[in-house]
Protein backbone atom coordinates (compact mmCIF):
# COMPACT_ATOMS: atom_id res chain seq x y z
CA UNK A 1 0.00 0.00 0.00
CA UNK A 2 2.54 2.22 0.82
CA UNK A 3 4.15 3.38 -2.81
CA UNK A 4 0.72 2.94 -4.71
CA UNK A 5 -0.82 5.75 -6.45
CA UNK A 6 -3.93 7.83 -5.43
CA UNK A 7 -5.59 5.85 -8.81
CA UNK A 8 -4.09 2.58 -7.79
CA UNK A 9 -5.36 3.17 -3.94
CA UNK A 10 -8.64 4.49 -4.89
CA UNK A 11 -9.11 1.31 -7.16
CA UNK A 12 -7.85 -0.88 -4.50
CA UNK A 13 -11.13 0.07 -2.34
CA UNK A 14 -13.64 -0.08 -4.92
CA UNK A 15 -12.17 -3.58 -5.63
CA UNK A 16 -12.21 -4.36 -1.81
CA UNK A 17 -8.82 -5.41 -1.97
CA UNK A 18 -8.52 -3.67 1.32
CA UNK A 19 -10.93 -1.53 3.07
CA UNK A 20 -10.80 2.20 4.30
CA UNK A 21 -9.99 0.94 8.21
CA UNK A 22 -6.88 -1.10 6.97
CA UNK A 23 -5.63 1.21 4.81
CA UNK A 24 -5.82 3.94 7.21
CA UNK A 25 -4.90 1.67 10.19
CA UNK A 26 -1.59 0.91 7.62
CA UNK A 27 -1.14 4.22 7.25
CA UNK A 28 -1.22 5.28 11.10
CA UNK A 29 1.31 2.38 11.93
CA UNK A 30 3.64 3.60 9.37
CA UNK A 31 3.53 7.04 11.47
CA UNK A 32 3.91 4.90 14.63
CA UNK A 33 7.33 3.55 12.70
CA UNK A 34 8.81 6.58 11.31
CA UNK A 35 7.68 9.61 12.47
CA UNK A 36 9.79 9.40 15.66
CA UNK A 37 13.22 10.00 13.46
CA UNK A 38 11.15 12.53 10.65
CA UNK A 39 8.82 14.29 13.01
CA UNK A 40 6.37 15.20 10.19
CA UNK A 41 2.94 14.75 12.30
CA UNK A 42 2.46 17.62 15.36
CA UNK A 43 -0.75 15.53 15.83
CA UNK A 44 -2.20 12.39 15.17
CA UNK A 45 -5.68 10.88 16.12
CA UNK A 46 -5.93 7.54 15.60
CA UNK A 47 -9.88 7.52 17.27
CA UNK A 48 -10.96 10.07 15.33
CA UNK A 49 -9.25 8.92 12.07
CA UNK A 50 -10.45 5.64 12.27
CA UNK A 51 -13.84 6.65 12.77
CA UNK A 52 -13.90 8.15 9.42
CA UNK A 53 -12.49 5.35 7.95
CA UNK A 54 -15.28 3.29 9.32
CA UNK A 55 -17.87 6.05 8.15
CA UNK A 56 -15.93 5.80 4.61
CA UNK A 57 -16.37 1.91 4.20
CA UNK A 58 -19.86 2.10 4.70
CA UNK A 59 -20.43 4.69 1.81
CA UNK A 60 -18.03 2.33 -0.19
CA UNK A 61 -20.33 -0.76 0.61
CA UNK A 62 -23.22 1.76 -0.75
CA UNK A 63 -21.36 2.93 -3.95
CA UNK A 64 -21.54 6.14 -2.83
CA UNK A 65 -17.94 6.45 -3.20
CA UNK A 66 -15.48 9.15 -5.62
CA UNK A 67 -11.68 9.84 -5.91
CA UNK A 68 -10.68 9.92 -2.53
CA UNK A 69 -13.54 7.90 -0.69
CA UNK A 70 -11.74 6.11 2.19
CA UNK A 71 -8.34 7.87 1.22
CA UNK A 72 -5.89 8.79 4.12
CA UNK A 73 -4.48 12.48 3.47
CA UNK A 74 -2.30 14.35 6.04
CA UNK A 75 -3.09 17.91 6.68
CA UNK A 76 -0.87 20.77 7.06
CA UNK A 77 -1.73 21.71 10.82
CA UNK A 78 -2.68 25.51 8.79
CA UNK A 79 -5.92 24.33 8.04
CA UNK A 80 -8.23 24.52 10.92
CA UNK A 81 -10.22 21.28 11.18
CA UNK A 82 -13.07 20.82 13.78
CA UNK A 83 -11.97 19.33 17.37
CA UNK A 84 -8.50 18.89 16.14
CA UNK A 85 -5.75 20.34 18.13
CA UNK A 86 -4.68 23.49 15.24
CA UNK A 87 -1.26 24.74 16.19
CA UNK A 88 0.53 26.67 12.73
CA UNK A 89 3.30 24.72 14.84
CA UNK A 90 3.47 27.73 17.13
CA UNK A 91 3.15 28.05 20.70
CA UNK A 92 0.88 30.73 20.57
CA UNK A 93 -2.07 28.20 19.12
CA UNK A 94 -0.56 25.15 21.13
CA UNK A 95 -4.29 24.75 23.00
CA UNK A 96 -6.24 26.11 20.08
CA UNK A 97 -8.40 23.70 18.86
CA UNK A 98 -10.57 25.09 15.93
CA UNK A 99 -14.54 25.39 16.52
CA UNK A 100 -15.14 24.69 12.58
CA UNK A 101 -13.68 23.26 9.80
CA UNK A 102 -11.27 25.20 6.94
CA UNK A 103 -13.10 24.93 3.35
CA UNK A 104 -10.14 22.63 2.58
CA UNK A 105 -10.91 20.47 5.21
CA UNK A 106 -14.65 20.47 4.51
CA UNK A 107 -14.00 19.48 1.20
CA UNK A 108 -11.93 16.43 2.20
CA UNK A 109 -14.66 15.13 4.41
CA UNK A 110 -17.30 15.34 1.63
CA UNK A 111 -15.61 13.26 -0.06
CA UNK A 112 -15.09 10.87 2.29
CA UNK A 113 -11.26 11.48 2.66
CA UNK A 114 -9.60 10.07 5.76
CA UNK A 115 -7.75 13.08 7.94
CA UNK A 116 -4.43 10.88 9.13
CA UNK A 117 -3.40 14.03 10.63
CA UNK A 118 -1.69 17.52 11.43
CA UNK A 119 1.65 18.32 9.82
CA UNK A 120 4.74 19.39 11.54
CA UNK A 121 5.51 23.21 9.65
CA UNK A 122 7.33 26.55 10.19
CA UNK A 123 5.65 28.61 12.22
CA UNK A 124 3.00 30.25 10.59
CA UNK A 125 4.26 29.23 7.20
CA UNK A 126 7.20 31.19 7.66
CA UNK A 127 10.56 29.71 6.86
CA UNK A 128 12.03 27.52 4.42
CA UNK A 129 13.64 24.73 6.28
CA UNK A 130 10.94 23.90 8.96
CA UNK A 131 13.62 24.63 11.65
CA UNK A 132 11.01 27.52 13.16
CA UNK A 133 8.40 25.36 13.70
CA UNK A 134 7.84 25.21 18.04
CA UNK A 135 7.95 21.30 17.36
CA UNK A 136 10.79 21.07 16.62
CA UNK A 137 12.22 20.49 13.39
CA UNK A 138 11.19 18.10 10.54
CA UNK A 139 14.24 15.62 8.84
CA UNK A 140 14.63 14.98 5.54
CA UNK A 141 13.14 11.41 5.10
CA UNK A 142 16.13 11.09 2.13
CA UNK A 143 18.96 12.24 4.48
CA UNK A 144 18.45 12.42 8.30
CA UNK A 145 20.52 14.98 9.08
CA UNK A 146 19.40 17.63 6.49
CA UNK A 147 16.23 19.96 6.21
CA UNK A 148 12.96 18.65 4.28
CA UNK A 149 12.63 22.72 2.96
CA UNK A 150 9.26 24.36 4.40
CA UNK A 151 7.36 25.68 5.06
CA UNK A 152 5.48 22.58 4.10
CA UNK A 153 8.10 20.39 5.16
CA UNK A 154 6.24 18.15 7.49
CA UNK A 155 3.72 17.39 4.40
CA UNK A 156 6.71 16.87 2.08
CA UNK A 157 8.19 14.66 4.48
CA UNK A 158 5.49 12.64 5.68
CA UNK A 159 4.82 11.41 1.43
CA UNK A 160 8.20 11.02 0.93
CA UNK A 161 8.85 8.69 3.83
CA UNK A 162 5.96 7.09 3.14
CA UNK A 163 3.46 7.67 6.28
CA UNK A 164 0.72 9.22 3.76
CA UNK A 165 -0.24 8.72 0.89
CA UNK A 166 -1.04 12.77 -0.04
CA UNK A 167 -0.95 15.55 1.69
CA UNK A 168 -2.07 18.83 1.57
CA UNK A 169 0.27 22.47 1.59
CA UNK A 170 0.52 26.03 1.69
CA UNK A 171 3.02 28.66 -0.49
CA UNK A 172 3.44 32.06 0.13
CA UNK A 173 6.55 32.11 -1.04
CA UNK A 174 7.45 28.55 -2.33
CA UNK A 175 6.16 26.99 0.63
CA UNK A 176 5.01 23.80 -1.62
CA UNK A 177 7.33 23.99 -3.93
CA UNK A 178 10.57 24.27 -2.42
CA UNK A 179 10.12 20.87 0.19
CA UNK A 180 8.55 19.25 -2.66
CA UNK A 181 11.78 19.60 -4.45
CA UNK A 182 13.97 18.94 -1.59
CA UNK A 183 12.05 15.85 -1.12
CA UNK A 184 11.47 14.21 -4.41
CA UNK A 185 8.36 15.16 -4.59
CA UNK A 186 5.38 16.52 -7.28
CA UNK A 187 3.73 19.93 -5.62
CA UNK A 188 1.35 22.33 -7.18
CA UNK A 189 0.88 25.69 -6.09
CA UNK A 190 -2.17 27.23 -7.92
CA UNK A 191 -3.75 30.27 -9.00
CA UNK A 192 -3.87 32.43 -6.64
CA UNK A 193 -7.76 32.65 -5.71
CA UNK A 194 -8.77 28.98 -6.97
CA UNK A 195 -8.26 27.14 -3.56
CA UNK A 196 -10.46 29.09 -0.84
CA UNK A 197 -8.16 30.88 2.04
CA UNK A 198 -11.45 30.52 4.68
CA UNK A 199 -10.33 28.50 7.71
CA UNK A 200 -6.66 28.65 6.47
CA UNK A 201 -4.50 30.40 8.93
CA UNK A 202 -3.43 33.25 7.16
CA UNK A 203 0.41 34.73 6.79
CA UNK A 204 0.58 37.13 4.24
CA UNK A 205 -2.98 37.10 2.08
CA UNK A 206 -2.73 38.34 -1.09
CA UNK A 207 0.15 35.82 -1.30
CA UNK A 208 -0.84 32.38 0.85
CA UNK A 209 -2.21 29.93 -1.41
CA UNK A 210 -2.57 26.14 -0.93
CA UNK A 211 -2.22 23.26 -3.23
CA UNK A 212 -1.26 19.61 -2.94
CA UNK A 213 2.04 17.75 -2.33
CA UNK A 214 2.13 14.43 -3.98
CA UNK A 215 4.08 11.10 -5.38
CA UNK A 216 3.25 12.63 -9.10
CA UNK A 217 1.46 14.88 -11.00
CA UNK A 218 -1.31 12.42 -11.56
CA UNK A 219 -2.18 12.47 -7.78
CA UNK A 220 -1.70 16.84 -7.84
CA UNK A 221 -4.21 16.30 -10.44
CA UNK A 222 -6.80 14.34 -8.26
CA UNK A 223 -6.08 16.59 -4.86
CA UNK A 224 -6.57 19.65 -6.77
CA UNK A 225 -9.68 18.58 -8.24
CA UNK A 226 -11.08 18.22 -4.22
CA UNK A 227 -9.55 21.11 -3.59
CA UNK A 228 -10.32 23.85 -6.14
CA UNK A 229 -14.12 25.25 -5.43
CA UNK A 230 -15.51 28.57 -5.15
CA UNK A 231 -16.38 29.69 -1.94
CA UNK A 232 -18.24 32.99 -0.82
CA UNK A 233 -16.80 32.67 2.58
CA UNK A 234 -13.57 33.72 1.23
CA UNK A 235 -13.74 37.36 -0.87
CA UNK A 236 -10.71 36.45 -3.33
CA UNK A 237 -11.77 33.21 -4.53
CA UNK A 238 -12.83 33.18 -8.00
CA UNK A 239 -15.93 31.77 -9.80
CA UNK A 240 -13.93 29.84 -12.13
CA UNK A 241 -14.81 26.14 -14.03
CA UNK A 242 -13.05 24.06 -12.50
CA UNK A 243 -11.45 21.69 -15.52
CA UNK A 244 -11.40 17.84 -15.41
CA UNK A 245 -7.63 17.83 -14.53
CA UNK A 246 -7.03 14.05 -14.88
CA UNK A 247 -8.98 13.97 -18.30
CA UNK A 248 -6.29 16.69 -19.68
CA UNK A 249 -3.16 14.45 -18.40
CA UNK A 250 -2.82 12.70 -21.68
CA UNK A 251 -2.94 15.55 -24.11
CA UNK A 252 -0.40 15.64 -26.41
CA UNK A 253 2.14 18.85 -26.00
CA UNK A 254 3.91 18.18 -29.38
CA UNK A 255 4.24 21.48 -31.13
CA UNK A 256 3.87 23.61 -27.93
CA UNK A 257 6.23 26.39 -26.41
CA UNK A 258 8.19 26.48 -23.44
CA UNK A 259 9.94 29.37 -22.64
CA UNK A 260 13.24 30.01 -20.63
CA UNK A 261 13.94 33.37 -18.66
CA UNK A 262 17.58 34.06 -19.48
CA UNK A 263 17.42 35.45 -15.77
CA UNK A 264 17.16 32.15 -13.93
CA UNK A 265 19.88 30.54 -16.36
CA UNK A 266 22.85 32.40 -15.68
CA UNK A 267 25.83 32.39 -14.05
CA UNK A 268 24.36 32.16 -11.17
CA UNK A 269 22.51 29.13 -11.52
CA UNK A 270 24.11 26.13 -9.33
CA UNK A 271 26.27 24.27 -12.37
CA UNK A 272 25.05 20.80 -11.70
CA UNK A 273 21.64 22.17 -11.65
CA UNK A 274 21.67 23.67 -14.72
CA UNK A 275 23.26 20.35 -16.10
CA UNK A 276 19.88 18.43 -14.89
CA UNK A 277 17.48 20.74 -15.98
CA UNK A 278 19.29 20.94 -19.65
CA UNK A 279 18.30 16.84 -18.92
CA UNK A 280 14.99 17.77 -18.32
CA UNK A 281 14.96 20.31 -21.58
CA UNK A 282 15.98 17.43 -23.76
CA UNK A 283 13.44 14.72 -22.46
CA UNK A 284 10.65 17.13 -23.18
CA UNK A 285 12.34 18.06 -26.95
CA UNK A 286 12.09 14.56 -27.79
CA UNK A 287 8.77 14.88 -27.34
CA UNK A 288 8.24 17.49 -29.55
CA UNK A 289 8.35 20.42 -27.38
CA UNK A 290 9.77 23.92 -28.32
CA UNK A 291 11.81 25.84 -26.56
CA UNK A 292 12.36 29.73 -26.68
CA UNK A 293 14.60 31.88 -24.77
CA UNK A 294 12.25 34.76 -22.34
CA UNK A 295 12.82 37.21 -20.21
CA UNK A 296 11.77 38.22 -16.72
CA UNK A 297 13.69 41.56 -16.38
CA UNK A 298 12.49 42.58 -12.73
CA UNK A 299 12.88 39.19 -11.31
CA UNK A 300 15.51 39.67 -9.65
CA UNK A 301 13.74 42.25 -7.41
CA UNK A 302 11.39 39.46 -6.24
CA UNK A 303 12.65 38.98 -3.16
CA UNK A 304 13.35 42.16 -1.87
CA UNK A 305 9.54 43.17 -2.29
CA UNK A 306 8.25 40.37 -0.98
CA UNK A 307 9.99 41.03 2.10
CA UNK A 308 8.29 44.13 2.28
CA UNK A 309 4.66 42.70 1.20
CA UNK A 310 5.10 39.57 3.29
CA UNK A 311 6.22 40.87 6.58
CA UNK A 312 3.81 43.96 6.23
CA UNK A 313 0.75 41.44 5.61
CA UNK A 314 2.15 39.54 8.28
CA UNK A 315 2.21 41.98 10.80
CA UNK A 316 -1.36 43.06 10.09
CA UNK A 317 -2.85 39.13 10.01
CA UNK A 318 -0.81 38.33 13.26
CA UNK A 319 -2.17 41.16 15.51
CA UNK A 320 -4.83 39.15 16.57
CA UNK A 321 -2.72 36.78 18.85
CA UNK A 322 -3.24 38.97 21.75
CA UNK A 323 -3.83 36.85 24.63
CA UNK A 324 -7.88 38.17 24.37
CA UNK A 325 -10.07 35.36 22.58
CA UNK A 326 -8.21 32.56 21.67
CA UNK A 327 -4.51 31.20 21.62
CA UNK A 328 -1.60 31.77 24.58
CA UNK A 329 -1.55 34.02 27.19
CA UNK A 330 1.12 35.21 29.49
CA UNK A 331 0.73 34.02 32.68
CA UNK A 332 2.18 37.17 34.83
CA UNK A 333 2.15 40.82 34.04
CA UNK A 334 0.74 43.73 35.87
CA UNK A 335 -1.65 45.36 33.35
CA UNK A 336 -3.13 45.05 29.57
CA UNK A 337 -0.27 46.72 27.45
CA UNK A 338 2.10 44.08 29.46
CA UNK A 339 -0.01 41.41 28.81
CA UNK A 340 -0.08 42.01 25.12
CA UNK A 341 3.65 42.47 25.07
CA UNK A 342 4.78 39.26 26.94
CA UNK A 343 2.00 37.33 25.05
CA UNK A 344 3.25 38.06 21.79
CA UNK A 345 7.42 38.10 23.48
CA UNK A 346 6.52 34.43 24.72
CA UNK A 347 3.96 33.16 22.30
CA UNK A 348 5.88 34.04 19.01
CA UNK A 349 9.41 32.30 17.67
CA UNK A 350 12.17 34.54 16.46
CA UNK A 351 11.45 34.32 12.97
CA UNK A 352 7.85 35.30 13.20
CA UNK A 353 8.56 37.89 16.05
CA UNK A 354 11.17 39.34 12.97
CA UNK A 355 8.48 39.19 10.45
CA UNK A 356 6.33 41.18 12.31
CA UNK A 357 8.72 43.62 13.57
CA UNK A 358 9.93 44.34 9.77
CA UNK A 359 6.64 44.73 8.77
CA UNK A 360 5.38 47.07 11.35
CA UNK A 361 8.80 49.11 9.78
CA UNK A 362 7.69 49.14 6.44
CA UNK A 363 4.33 50.52 7.67
CA UNK A 364 5.12 52.82 10.01
CA UNK A 365 4.52 56.82 9.36
CA UNK A 366 7.18 57.84 7.30
CA UNK A 367 8.32 54.82 5.70
CA UNK A 368 5.56 53.60 4.00
CA UNK A 369 5.80 55.39 0.37
CA UNK A 370 9.36 54.13 0.43
CA UNK A 371 8.90 50.59 1.42
CA UNK A 372 5.65 49.40 1.31
CA UNK A 373 4.48 51.65 -1.67
CA UNK A 374 7.60 50.97 -3.42
CA UNK A 375 7.43 47.16 -3.01
CA UNK A 376 3.68 47.41 -4.97
CA UNK A 377 4.83 48.87 -7.83
CA UNK A 378 7.37 46.74 -8.51
CA UNK A 379 4.85 43.89 -7.89
CA UNK A 380 3.54 45.03 -11.04
CA UNK A 381 6.66 45.50 -12.72
CA UNK A 382 6.78 41.65 -12.11
CA UNK A 383 3.35 40.91 -12.99
CA UNK A 384 3.94 42.38 -16.36
CA UNK A 385 7.11 40.60 -16.99
CA UNK A 386 5.12 37.26 -16.68
CA UNK A 387 2.26 38.54 -18.60
CA UNK A 388 4.61 39.58 -21.64
CA UNK A 389 6.21 36.01 -21.70
CA UNK A 390 3.15 34.50 -21.93
CA UNK A 391 2.74 36.00 -25.56
CA UNK A 392 5.73 34.30 -26.36
CA UNK A 393 5.14 30.57 -24.58
CA UNK A 394 2.72 28.44 -23.13
CA UNK A 395 4.97 27.54 -20.14
CA UNK A 396 7.86 28.47 -18.51
CA UNK A 397 10.74 26.50 -16.72
CA UNK A 398 13.05 27.31 -14.07
CA UNK A 399 15.03 26.15 -11.64
CA UNK A 400 13.22 25.19 -8.27
CA UNK A 401 15.59 25.84 -5.78
CA UNK A 402 18.83 27.02 -5.96
CA UNK A 403 20.54 24.29 -4.31
CA UNK A 404 19.45 20.95 -2.74
CA UNK A 405 18.51 20.09 1.01
CA UNK A 406 20.96 21.82 3.04
CA UNK A 407 22.15 20.53 7.29
CA UNK A 408 19.47 21.44 9.74
CA UNK A 409 21.21 24.27 11.35
CA UNK A 410 23.37 25.44 8.16
CA UNK A 411 21.35 28.96 7.39
CA UNK A 412 19.43 29.21 10.86
CA UNK A 413 21.96 32.11 11.64
CA UNK A 414 21.56 34.32 9.17
CA UNK A 415 17.70 35.20 8.00
CA UNK A 416 18.84 36.50 4.39
CA UNK A 417 20.80 33.78 3.62
CA UNK A 418 17.57 31.48 4.56
CA UNK A 419 15.36 33.85 2.47
CA UNK A 420 17.56 33.10 -0.50
CA UNK A 421 16.20 29.53 -0.52
CA UNK A 422 13.25 30.95 -2.70
CA UNK A 423 14.87 32.98 -4.87
CA UNK A 424 13.24 31.39 -8.28
CA UNK A 425 9.70 30.66 -6.75
CA UNK A 426 8.43 33.91 -4.96
CA UNK A 427 7.60 36.28 -8.28
CA UNK A 428 5.09 33.45 -9.38
CA UNK A 429 3.52 34.25 -5.73
CA UNK A 430 3.88 38.25 -6.31
CA UNK A 431 2.53 37.80 -9.63
CA UNK A 432 -0.92 35.01 -8.46
CA UNK A 433 0.71 32.54 -10.78
CA UNK A 434 0.26 28.73 -10.72
CA UNK A 435 3.39 26.51 -10.57
CA UNK A 436 4.73 23.07 -10.19
CA UNK A 437 7.55 21.38 -8.56
CA UNK A 438 8.79 17.97 -10.14
CA UNK A 439 11.38 15.60 -9.61
CA UNK A 440 13.88 15.96 -11.92
CA UNK A 441 17.30 14.05 -11.12
CA UNK A 442 19.79 13.91 -7.59
CA UNK A 443 22.89 15.39 -6.62
CA UNK A 444 24.85 13.58 -4.22
CA UNK A 445 22.02 11.42 -3.15
CA UNK A 446 19.35 14.39 -2.64
CA UNK A 447 16.82 15.12 -5.03
CA UNK A 448 16.55 17.74 -7.40
CA UNK A 449 13.19 19.32 -9.38
CA UNK A 450 12.11 21.75 -11.80
CA UNK A 451 9.40 24.38 -12.00
CA UNK A 452 7.35 24.58 -14.73
CA UNK A 453 4.91 27.97 -14.38
CA UNK A 454 1.64 28.75 -15.78
CA UNK A 455 -0.65 31.65 -17.14
CA UNK A 456 -3.68 32.25 -14.40
CA UNK A 457 -5.86 29.19 -13.68
CA UNK A 458 -3.58 27.16 -16.62
CA UNK A 459 -3.06 24.16 -13.75
CA UNK A 460 -4.63 21.97 -16.60
CA UNK A 461 -1.11 22.38 -19.00
CA UNK A 462 0.72 22.80 -15.83
CA UNK A 463 -0.06 19.12 -14.76
CA UNK A 464 -0.57 17.83 -18.62
CA UNK A 465 3.20 18.56 -19.09
CA UNK A 466 4.01 17.47 -15.48
CA UNK A 467 2.49 13.93 -16.45
CA UNK A 468 3.65 13.90 -19.48
CA UNK A 469 7.70 14.27 -18.24
CA UNK A 470 6.68 12.09 -15.57
CA UNK A 471 5.92 9.16 -18.20
CA UNK A 472 9.59 9.40 -20.04
CA UNK A 473 11.31 9.52 -16.45
CA UNK A 474 11.07 7.37 -13.42
CA UNK A 475 12.89 10.21 -10.72
CA UNK A 476 9.16 10.64 -9.62
CA UNK A 477 9.17 7.09 -8.61
CA UNK A 478 12.43 6.75 -6.50
CA UNK A 479 11.72 6.33 -2.69
CA UNK A 480 14.32 7.15 0.23
CA UNK A 481 13.86 3.39 0.85
CA UNK A 482 15.17 1.78 -2.30
CA UNK A 483 17.18 4.40 -3.42
CA UNK A 484 19.38 5.58 -1.10
CA UNK B 1 18.87 53.22 6.77
CA UNK B 2 20.62 52.61 9.51
CA UNK B 3 18.29 51.48 12.55
CA UNK B 4 19.31 52.70 16.35
CA UNK B 5 17.90 51.53 19.64
CA UNK B 6 15.34 54.14 19.28
CA UNK B 7 13.98 52.33 16.08
CA UNK B 8 14.39 48.97 18.18
CA UNK B 9 11.79 50.16 20.90
CA UNK B 10 9.78 52.34 18.95
CA UNK B 11 8.68 48.81 17.17
CA UNK B 12 8.31 46.93 19.97
CA UNK B 13 5.73 49.22 21.21
CA UNK B 14 3.85 49.82 18.06
CA UNK B 15 3.89 45.78 17.20
CA UNK B 16 3.23 45.32 21.21
CA UNK B 17 6.08 42.34 21.43
CA UNK B 18 8.85 43.08 24.53
CA UNK B 19 11.92 42.44 23.25
CA UNK B 20 14.42 41.95 26.23
CA UNK B 21 17.42 44.33 26.63
CA UNK B 22 19.84 42.14 26.48
CA UNK B 23 18.24 40.81 22.73
CA UNK B 24 18.46 44.53 21.74
CA UNK B 25 21.67 43.63 19.82
CA UNK B 26 21.08 40.61 18.07
CA UNK B 27 17.59 41.75 16.93
CA UNK B 28 18.82 44.60 15.79
CA UNK B 29 21.85 43.58 13.32
CA UNK B 30 19.15 41.04 12.19
CA UNK B 31 16.77 43.34 11.21
CA UNK B 32 19.61 45.73 9.86
CA UNK B 33 20.32 42.74 7.14
CA UNK B 34 16.75 42.58 6.24
CA UNK B 35 16.84 46.05 5.67
CA UNK B 36 19.54 46.53 3.57
CA UNK B 37 18.21 43.59 1.40
CA UNK B 38 15.28 45.29 0.64
CA UNK B 39 16.70 48.84 0.31
CA UNK B 40 17.63 47.39 -3.09
CA UNK B 41 14.29 48.33 -4.42
CA UNK B 42 15.13 52.08 -4.41
CA UNK B 43 17.12 51.71 -7.47
CA UNK B 44 14.22 51.08 -9.63
CA UNK B 45 12.51 53.70 -11.58
CA UNK B 46 9.00 52.71 -10.31
CA UNK B 47 7.56 56.82 -11.77
CA UNK B 48 3.74 56.12 -13.15
CA UNK B 49 3.68 52.49 -12.48
CA UNK B 50 0.21 51.60 -10.55
CA UNK B 51 0.88 49.83 -7.07
CA UNK B 52 -0.08 46.29 -7.53
CA UNK B 53 -1.96 45.71 -4.43
CA UNK B 54 -3.20 42.39 -5.66
CA UNK B 55 -2.83 39.24 -7.40
CA UNK B 56 -6.17 39.27 -9.01
CA UNK B 57 -7.56 42.73 -10.04
CA UNK B 58 -10.77 42.53 -8.43
CA UNK B 59 -13.09 44.10 -6.59
CA UNK B 60 -15.12 43.32 -3.20
CA UNK B 61 -17.82 41.24 -3.89
CA UNK B 62 -21.02 42.10 -1.91
CA UNK B 63 -23.75 39.37 -1.00
CA UNK B 64 -26.82 39.63 0.93
CA UNK B 65 -27.10 40.76 4.26
CA UNK B 66 -28.75 37.76 5.76
CA UNK B 67 -27.25 35.50 8.98
CA UNK B 68 -25.14 32.23 7.32
CA UNK B 69 -23.95 30.47 10.35
CA UNK B 70 -25.59 29.38 14.03
CA UNK B 71 -24.84 31.62 17.09
CA UNK B 72 -21.61 30.63 17.96
CA UNK B 73 -20.97 32.47 20.89
CA UNK B 74 -20.29 29.92 23.65
CA UNK B 75 -17.93 27.97 21.43
CA UNK B 76 -15.94 30.72 20.83
CA UNK B 77 -15.96 32.13 24.57
CA UNK B 78 -14.54 28.73 25.56
CA UNK B 79 -11.67 29.42 23.83
CA UNK B 80 -10.70 32.45 25.66
CA UNK B 81 -7.80 31.97 28.01
CA UNK B 82 -10.39 34.07 30.90
CA UNK B 83 -14.35 34.41 29.77
CA UNK B 84 -17.42 34.87 31.41
CA UNK B 85 -20.69 33.78 29.91
CA UNK B 86 -20.78 36.86 27.79
CA UNK B 87 -17.16 38.26 27.84
CA UNK B 88 -13.96 37.61 27.14
CA UNK B 89 -12.04 39.03 30.54
CA UNK B 90 -8.78 41.45 30.32
CA UNK B 91 -7.29 43.13 33.20
CA UNK B 92 -9.32 46.57 34.07
CA UNK B 93 -8.50 49.43 31.97
CA UNK B 94 -10.76 51.91 33.23
CA UNK B 95 -10.57 52.64 37.00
Amino acid sequence: MKNLSLRELNLGLSNKKFSSEELTKFFLNEIKTSNPKINAFITVDEEKSLQQAKDADKRISQNDMNELTGIPIAQKDIFCAKGWKTTCASKMLDNFYAPYDSKVIELFNQHGAINLGKTNMDEFAMGSSNETSYYGEVRNPWNLDYVPGGSSGGSAAAVASGMAPAATATDTGGSIRQPASLCGLTGLKPTYGLVSRFGMIAFASSLDQAGPIAKSAEDCALMLKVMAAHDERDSTSIKHNVPDYLKNLDSPINGKTIGLPKEFFNDDLNQDIKVILEQVIDSYQKIGVNFKEISLPNSHLSIPVYYVIAPAEASSNLSRYDGVKFGYRAEEFKDLEEMYLKTREQGFGDEVKRRILVGTYVLSAGYYDAYYLKAQKIRRLIANDFKNAFNECDLILAPSCPSTAFKIGDKTEDPVAMYMQDMYTISTNLAGLPAISSPAGFLNKMPVGFQLIGNYFDEATILNFTHQYQQITDWHQKTPEADV
Amino acid sequence: MALTDKDIKKLSHLAKINIDSKDEKIVLSKLEGIIKLIDTMQQVDTNNIEPMSHALDITQPLREDVVTEENQKNDFLKLGPESNEDYFIVPRVVE
